[in-house]
């Protein structure tokens, strides 16, 4: 990405100014749409909603649905409501997002400052794992996690985030690492300090908005993940595939307000981080895609 | 890399130990990954049912994946969503941020807006547009109630048309990071030429169609690669919108290879799917890669 940072030179008349921020402002009413119906409706009782009221704000308010979602609910066969499947995720992601980091930074620490023949062939295996599909590991990931005795557990999900994350994160590293200084490191090591040492004192102090990204990109990922957690969940399922199970349903009324609090149960950790980091989301997201 | 002398066991040591540190995330990679393909390249070809087994059976998978109606189904309807997905996204991103790029008041509250779908899980998305578009409480209904009487929108429910909704909540979630994707293009192009074409009497729609856009030819297929690759994965946006119905509807192959593994117990036919889901995102990611790894060189 350039450095430049300018709007264009481009000017523009007056009608045409005007149709772009009527432009503009609808889209964003397109984007806000399905949040609003979300938060409107995880407010309102059931009856308001199956009344076709679907867009109005509510006439009674209350936060029974958001209990219903947290503590009640039936999901599958238990009446247990999201909570536990929300520790799951936590469970989950904690370790998952910790050691994918941490890894990726000492593998980009090593395919920038300690190269050898054939590192951009390591580099290049690595990078393409984070794009294949992943149903081409679906199988013999079910048959390694039922000899690891890991089926249907937390740590068997953490395993499966971190295999798949390493790419990503040693991506983000090396990409950054890449425009630190070598000689820095050169005369670190002239001065006789080890292989860790130079990356306890030297890189690592620097690394941390780059660290930022690559949590970020992980959290987000592996809170979202559905299709690893459908497949190998087992009792310990991570909160989109309860969500997923709380809508999809099919005994008894629909109760579409708790569904919507459950929505933004299930959002709300990613969405804060985003307010919170949104710069650094996007960054990941661009390196992920462009040229850092 | 340095080297004393006196090679003792302490040096040695430091000169093996980044590819030591190296060693276990490659040897995962090479398990999990590349040993991983083969092993599902290899049930393609056997005879496995519920559990792997390693009876040889040719190419006999392929030859009833190509022959079942539902692998069909899924393979028109992943044509029709992604050339519809990515055409729209990249319109959609591409206007956005020509619009954002002209001195916009708001930006910094506006690019947020545009943005936030895609730090959501596609289950949540999924949930909000399933019953959005639900003719019995969604969009339908609220208009009804507004007065159009006969307004009729049942898109999620009818077999000819479930897929678009699909297009439209894919669409919603990415299309505000195909235009930040755009926004960091425009950003890197040079004033100076575009005021060395005003200056010569280019309109904007001249000074876009001819200077801009061709230079926003790496965007541009980034975009291409990102929003192909996203469309082949699509699964858990399938499966809370529409869960592949109506019927058989919505299938894609990321259901179906779900679908015929783990329910209906044809795990080699599953495989086979797995296997042309791969190449077909090998044959467009491997090129690009390739491309950006040698560039970078």
């Amino acid at each position: 990405m350039a450095a430049v940072t300018q709007d264009t030179a481009v000017s523009t008349g007056r009608v045409t100014r005007a149709f772009i921020y009527l432009v503009l402002v609808l889209f964003a009413l397109f984007y806000l749409l399905p949040l609003y119906v979300m938060g409107v409706n995880s407010v309102k009782p059931l009856s308001e909603i199956t009344g076709g009221n679907m867009m109005a704000l509510p006439q009674v308010w209350t936060l029974e649905p958001w209990r219903q979602a947290w503590s009640t609910a039936q999901i599958g066969v238990e009446p247990t409501g999201l909570r536990p499947y929300f520790l799951n995720s936590i469970l989950m992601v904690v370790p998952a997002v910790a050691i994918s980091t941490i890894v990726g930074a000492l593998n980009g620490y090593v395919l920038t400052k300690w190269r050898f023949r054939g590192d951009t062939w390591v580099f290049g295996l690595m990078l393409f794992s984070c794009f294949i599909p992943f149903q081409i590991v679906l199988i013999p990931m079910a048959v390694v996690l039922g000899k690891l005795g890991l089926a249907g557990s937390v740590a068997g999900l953490v395993l499966v985030h971190v295999v798949y994350g390493i790419g990503f994160t040693t991506l983000y590293f090396r990409n950054y690492y890449a425009s630190f200084p070598t000689e820095l490191v050169r005369a670190a090591m002239i001065d006789g300090a080890g292989f860790f040492r130079i990356f306890w004192r030297i890189l690592l102090p620097v690394s941390g908005p780059i660290a930022v990204v690559s949590v970020i990109w992980q959290f987000t990922n592996i809170w979202n993940d559905f299709l690893f957690g459908v497949s190998f969940g087992g009792t310990s399922q991570p909160m989109t595939v309860a969500l997923n199970n709380l809508v999809q349903s099919s005994t008894g009324v629909k109760e579409y307000n708790v569904h919507f609090a459950g929505a933004i149960l299930a959002a709300l950790p990613t969405l804060i981080v985003y307010i919170v980091a949104g710069r650094y989301f996007v960054r990941g997201l661009m390196a992920g895609s462009v040229k850092g | 890399m340095a080297r004393s002398e006196t090679v003792d066991f302490r040096t040695r040591l430091q000169d093996w130990l980044p590819r030591l540190v190296l060693a276990p995330s490659f040897a995962v990679t090479l398990l999990f990954v590349y040993g991983f393909i083969l092993f599902t390249i290899v049930l393609s070809f056997t005879g496995s049912k519920m559990l792997p087994k390693f009876t040889w059976v040719g190419f006999e998978n392929y030859e009833k994946l190509f022959a079942l109606p539902a692998w069909h189904t899924a393979i028109v309807n992943i044509a029709v969503f992604a050339s519809l997905y990515i055409v729209i996204c990249t319109l959609i991103g591409l206007m956005l941020a020509i619009f954002l790029d002209q001195k916009i008041r708001g930006e910094g509250m506006l690019r947020p807006i545009y943005l936030y779908p895609m730090a959501l899980s596609f289950i949540v998305t999924g949930t909000a547009w399933k019953w959005f578009l639900d003719p019995g409480i969604g969009l339908q209904q609220v208009m009804r109630n507004m007065g159009w009487e006969s307004f009729t929108f049942t898109w999620i429910k009818d077999a000819d048309y479930a897929l678009y909704t699909i297009v439209l909540a894919a669409v919603w979630q990415t299309s505000g990071f195909v235009m930040a994707m755009f926004r960091a293009g425009l950003r890197g192009i040079d004033n100076e030429i575009l005021k060395a074409a005003q200056i010569d009497g280019a309109s904007n729609w001249q000074l876009y169609r001819r200077i801009v856009i061709p230079l926003l030819r790496p965007a541009f297929l980034s975009a291409f690669v990102i929003l192909s690759h996203l469309a082949i994965k699509s699964y858990d946006l399938v499966v809370a919108l529409t869960g592949g119905g109506p019927g058989r509807a919505t299938e894609m192959p990321a259901t179906f290879m779900y679908s015929y593994t783990f329910t209906r117990n044809q795990m080699g036919i599953g495989a086979s799917s797995a296997v042309i889901m791969l190449m077909t995102i090998a044959a467009i990611m491997v090129p690009y890669l390739y491309a950006e790894l040698k560039e970078k060189k």
